[in-house]
């Protein structure tokens, strides 16, 4: 289920921008990588091209490899949507389908790769995601009701089980928190450390606590200024990053000395 | 409003939170505004009351005065005035119907092409010629209709009526009688094309403002283009998608110049779309008969406009009413 990735000489373009340049790392199966940076260095447009979802941008565009258990997401024979049935995505805001009930919701995906399925495998699938997501519990009696009629942190945990019904191999998480408070948080953080035993987990996040918690590797981000494009750092063991980086630059983002 | 201050000397007095500089400009606005929307209440009232009091005498009379009075009403014919208004109410509606009928997926496909296909340079020349389409006069479509539209449309009512004559809606004219292309699908199919823009113009603003979260939501779990619009677009805009036609139907109702060119006219309750002489509407009708007609033709005409306004009316209220219902979807956060 769970596959590695490797990142050889990225670089990520808006139009003719260049927003990421020359990124080489590899992600690990079972594990959770972090990505850290300042704003506007490139994090979420990094992430996006490990499913494809730059594209959906206008002028987002790509040059250099990225191989899943090696095969090249952007090589000739590959659909960008295929990608996406295989890299699931959770973003920032918690945005669940407002007209769709909660079970619906999760089965959306399921959906569009089985266009029949039976009530018990619905019922069925619903039930593992939404536990899989530590959300059962909470609305189990409420299955019918909309989407939106959740809070922020539950939504977010309903578009993990979205996102984990269609059993993905990877997992792309951008700022899942970022929107909730600190209970919500640290549910969503308990759910990482269970999903990672199934999948390759990537997250992005502003809080350096949080990578900690959380990861197995961080990769470190940075930009050299407005209109330069983002690069990759460094990247390591996650106690090796917030103990002793080799980097001065990300010493100094860690310990808050930045900018 | 309540504490004005009466001189400057209760200013400098030391009340510091009596009045601000803008709000003469607000208070002025809001007289503006409130007086616009009154004068739209009491020009509404102004009309239909206007149309009750001049329908009134037509309301009153006796069928056989009124047959007696009036040229155009024949109640030994089965043409008194409720019947008459009944066949043009059906011609009305039935007409209004094939446009929508033609002109909603239409739209709703051109309307997505813009918002969601397109790439943004011809989107943009896109949505200008179909705003063009709304510029061009309808006595301009009722001369196209008739010099271009039916001559070339009239072979495939020939077609239609020999493959599909045996659903009534097609079935051919009376032997004898030959196609002309003068009817009710000719007039449905220029109303169709009236409609479109405001259809197309409405619905694709909606599309446009379906949220990008939801659209991404969709696009990341593996959803093509066609099932991202079915999952995240068409929930959120299918309240203004039906708003949108209902203002369609709104505009085909009342539609006069076009049908009138187009149609020959006739008054019956048939089904028959393919022949001439069967259908009028209410608004070509009062179109012809008001030059000929006598005092009390008039007033039978105007009871003939009230209904037509009642329709109106009725249809606009209920487009507004699924439109505004909107908010309940715009949903989550
Ligand atoms: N849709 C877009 N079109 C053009 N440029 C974009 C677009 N989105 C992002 N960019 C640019 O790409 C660069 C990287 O942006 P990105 O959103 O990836 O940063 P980030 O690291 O995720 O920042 P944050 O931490 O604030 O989310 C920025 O310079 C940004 O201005
Ligand atoms: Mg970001």
């Amino acid at each position: 289920m769970s596959k590695r990735i490797d990142i050889n000489n990225l670089n990520v373009y808006y139009s003719q921008f260049l927003a990421v340049e020359d990124v080489s790392l590899s992600i690990e199966p079972k594990a959770v990588t972090a990505f850290i940076g300042p704003s506007g260095c490139g994090k979420s447009t990094f992430l996006r091209t490990l499913n494809r979802m730059h594209e959906v941008i206008p002028g987002g565009r790509v040059e250099g490899e990225v191989l899943i258990d090696g095969v090249d997401l952007y090589g000739k024979d590959v659909d960008p949507v295929t990608v996406r049935r295989h890299v699931g995505m959770v973003f920032q805001r918690p945005n669940p389908f407002p007209t769709m009930s909660i079970a619906e919701n999760v089965l959306a995906g399921y959906r569009l790769n089985n266009k029949r399925v039976s009530n018990s495998d619905a019922e069925d699938l619903v039930e593992s995601s939404l536990r899989g997501a530590n959300l059962w519990d909470e609305v189990k009696d409420r299955l019918n009701k909309p989407g939106s009629s959740l809070s922020g942190g539950q939504q977010q945990r309903l578009c993990i089980a979205r996102a984990i019904a269609i059993k993905p191999d990877v997992l792309l998480m951008d700022e899942p928190c970022s929107a909730l408070d600190p209970i919500s948080t640290l549910a969503i953080e308990d759910l990482i450390t269970d999903l990672k035993d199934q999948y390759t987990i990537v997250i992005v996040t502003h809080n350096m606590q949080q990578a900690a918690r959380v990861s197995d590797t961080t990769a470190f981000f940075n930009i050299a200024g407005t209109g330069k494009p983002g690069k990759l750092i460094e990247m390591n063991d996650t106690t090796t990053m917030f103990s002793t980086p080799s980097e001065k630059a990300t010493e100094d983002y860690i310990s808050g000395r930045f900018g | 409003m309540t504490t004005t201050p009466s001189s400057t000397d209760s200013q400098s007095a030391g009340n510091d939170y009596g009045t601000h500089p803008g709000a003469r400009a607000n208070g002025i606005f809001k007289g503006l505004s409130t007086g616009a929307g009154v004068l739209i209440l009491v020009t509404l009232a102004a009309v239909a009351t206007f149309l009750l009091v001049e329908a009134w005498p037509a309301f009153v009379s006796s069928s056989e005065d009124l047959g007696q009075e009036v040229s155009f009403i024949k109640p030994e014919d089965g043409q008194s005035l409720m019947e008459t208004i009944g066949f043009l109410v059906y011609g009305t509606v039935l007409m209004s119907v094939i446009a929508l009928v033609i002109a909603t997926p239409i739209s709703i496909g051109i309307a997505l092409f813009i918002s969601h296909y397109a790439p943004r340079r011809l989107a943009q020349t896109l949505g200008y010629l179909i705003d063009l389409l709304a510029a061009v006069p309808s006595v301009v479509y009722g001369l196209w209709g008739v010099a271009v539209l039916v001559p070339f449309l009239n072979p495939f009512y020939q077609f239609l009526a020999d493959y599909l004559g045996f659903i009534p809606l097609f079935a051919a004219p009376e032997s004898g009688e030959i196609f002309t292309g003068r009817v009710a699908m000719s007039a449905g199919i220029v109303l169709a094309i009236m409609i479109l823009p405001i259809i197309t113009a409405i619905t694709r603003e909606v599309f446009l403002q379906t949220p990008v979260l939801h659209e991404e939501a969709a696009l990341a779990m593996g959803a093509t283009r066609w099932e991202m619009i079915r999952m995240a677009v068409f929930p959120f805009a299918r309240s203004g998608m039906v708003g949108a036609t209902m203002l369609g139907l709104g505009r085909a109702l009342g539609e006069t110049m076009a049908v009138l060119m187009i149609i020959s006219p006739g008054l019956t309750l048939s089904p028959y779309i393919l022949q001439p002489n069967q259908h009028n509407t209410v608004a070509g009708y009062i179109a012809l008969q008001f030059p000929e007609a006598n005092a009390m033709g008039v007033s039978s005409l105007v009871a003939m406009g009230l209904a037509l306004f009642v329709i109106t009316l009725l249809v606009n209220m209920l487009a507004r009413w699924v439109v505004s219902r909107r908010s309940e979807y715009s949903g989550a956060n």
